[in-house]
């Protein structure tokens, strides 16, 4: 077995600090949002979480690709890690999504694009999970893997315009005013410095879950082959 | 099929392009004469479409007023379900006694089968729409038969059949196979449907044109790239 490698322990111990300081930053430096109130701190997670999620279906897609082309097992690996981290955090943003809704929109869930894209973003991935869990051949599950990894990352911007050509209430708050918004607001520059730290936090806790689950991937791939020697 | 099958070998190597197009073709034709043979996928997703109606008449109380507005939506969920039912048969009837094989054995190019399969599928897909909208028009008398509806239903199911085709491909080499096609296509042809369904109430509802365009627009740019994407990854789906 591979010991755990150095800068991955110092990854570890940074992203645990990071994560402190942010939430640190989200209870006590931003200030309390004017309209909304303490609800309103949610959002610093949400769209961090969120990010992760789409970041992790990206790298999914590019680690798809490059399978395809160069049809190495380790790029298969990362792909499945990427997938399987953004699930979570994906499911996290649309349920801390649900919880700012409720007192500002008065619904937990309402049909608007990116609400419907998310949950359909969801689906998508849920769906490749299950794909993989029905296929018992590495190599062919590999390569259905990736495949259905590019078809749902490109089929994403498509369901979002789509829905998008309906009306949306989701306030845009980075770039663009929508009018119609409901819950939208102005950030403070302290609101901001906390907004981009947490975005940066929650990067580097991808980049770390991402290394461990490639390790763990790499060892599970390791236990597949040596199972398949003893059964030849 | 055999005459065909013999045509389209006899002209190997010297007409590379010609040769692919006899390749597609009789794929085609292999699904169809089989098709004329057995009947079986036409009449079940016949029947099932009939089903769909008559089941989303009652759970809609598809009353005048109701009808004006829901027809769109009820059509293509039948076509939806009907279409799934058709992937599922004709790629599962490839890979029970090993035609898939037998197919990917010839010597001619992999994108060859997909396109193949592909336009039996939409060619199977087409004939049940077409029995089904007069049907619908008799029975709730709505009259469907406006060209800017026909024009939707073709470029829908053409973005359906191209995912559909890739899709109930990888499906049917899977263990959970029966079950897997309809999770994996549906939430990848959510778009399809969405402007399908909101380009055909336009129609339907005569609104202007200016109104209906971005959904067509939708339609086609998701035709043009998903045909483009099955038709470069259709290998890697196929291989042994």
């Amino acid at each position: 077995m591979i010991p755990k490698p150095r800068l991955l322990i110092g990854l570890d111990f940074v992203t645990a600090f990071l994560f402190v300081v942010a939430v640190v930053m989200v209870f006590f430096y931003a200030p309390l949002e004017a309209v909304m109130g303490q609800v309103q701190r949610v959002f610093y997670f949400h769209v961090s979480t969120a990010w992760v999620g789409m970041l992790g279906f990206l790298v999914a897609a590019i680690a798809g690709i490059v399978y395809l082309t160069k049809g190495e097992e380790k790029w298969d690996i990362v792909g499945v890690a990427a997938i399987e981290i953004s699930l979570v955090f994906f499911f996290v943003a649309i349920i801390s999504g649900s919880i700012w809704a409720r007192p500002i929109w008065n619904t937990w869930w309402t049909w608007d694009p990116r609400l419907t894209t998310a949950a359909i973003v969801e689906l998508i991935y849920a769906a490749y999970m299950m794909l993989r869990q029905g296929i018992e051949d590495p190599d062919r599950r590999a390569r259905f893997g990736a495949v259905y990894a590019i078809l749902g990352f490109l089929s994403v911007p498509l369901t979002f315009i789509s829905i998008r050509l309906l009306r949306t209430i989701h306030p845009v708050v980075v770039g663009g005013g929508n009018p119609t918004a409901a819950g939208g607001f102005d950030m403070s520059s302290k609101m901001l410095q906390t907004f981009f730290f947490s975005l940066f936090a929650f990067s580097v806790l991808f980049i770390d879950l991402l290394w461990h689950r490639i390790r763990l991937g790499t060892l599970a791939h390791k236990v597949e082959q040596l199972r398949m020697k003893d059964i030849d | 099929m055999s005459d065909n099958l013999r045509d389209s070998y006899q002209v190997t190597n010297p007409r590379p392009l010609t040769n692919f197009f006899h390749a597609v073709w009789a794929v085609v034709w292999k699904d169809i004469s089989a098709e004329l043979r057995s009947r079986e996928l036409i009449s079940a997703m016949f029947v099932f479409s009939l089903l769909v109606i008559l089941i989303f008449n009652f759970a809609l109380e598809l009353d005048a007023r109701a009808r004006e507005n829901v027809t769109a939506g009820v059509i293509w969920v039948t076509f939806a379900f009907a279409g799934t039912l058709g992937l599922n048969r004709s790629m599962s009837m490839e890979k029970d006694r090993g035609c898939l094989d037998g197919l990917l054995l010839a010597p001619v190019d992999r994108s060859a089968i997909y396109f193949g399969k592909a336009i039996g599928n939409l060619i199977f897909m087409f004939l049940v729409e077409i029995i089904v909208l007069p049907i619908y028009t008799v029975l709730y008398n709505v009259n469907l038969f406006v060209p800017g509806l026909i024009i939707t239903i073709i470029l829908g199911s053409l973005g359906y059949v191209a995912v559909g085709t890739l899709l109930s491909t990888m499906a049917i080499q899977a263990r959970t196979r029966d079950i897997l096609l309809p999770i994996l296509l549906f939430p990848l042809v959510i778009p399809v449907l969405l402007a399908a369904v909101k380009a055909s109430s336009g129609f339907l509802q005569g609104v202007s044109y200016d109104e209906i365009s971005p959904w067509l627009n939708i339609l086609i740019v998701y035709d043009v790239i998903f045909t483009a994407i099955a038709y470069m990854v259709f290998d890697y789906v196929v291989e042994e």
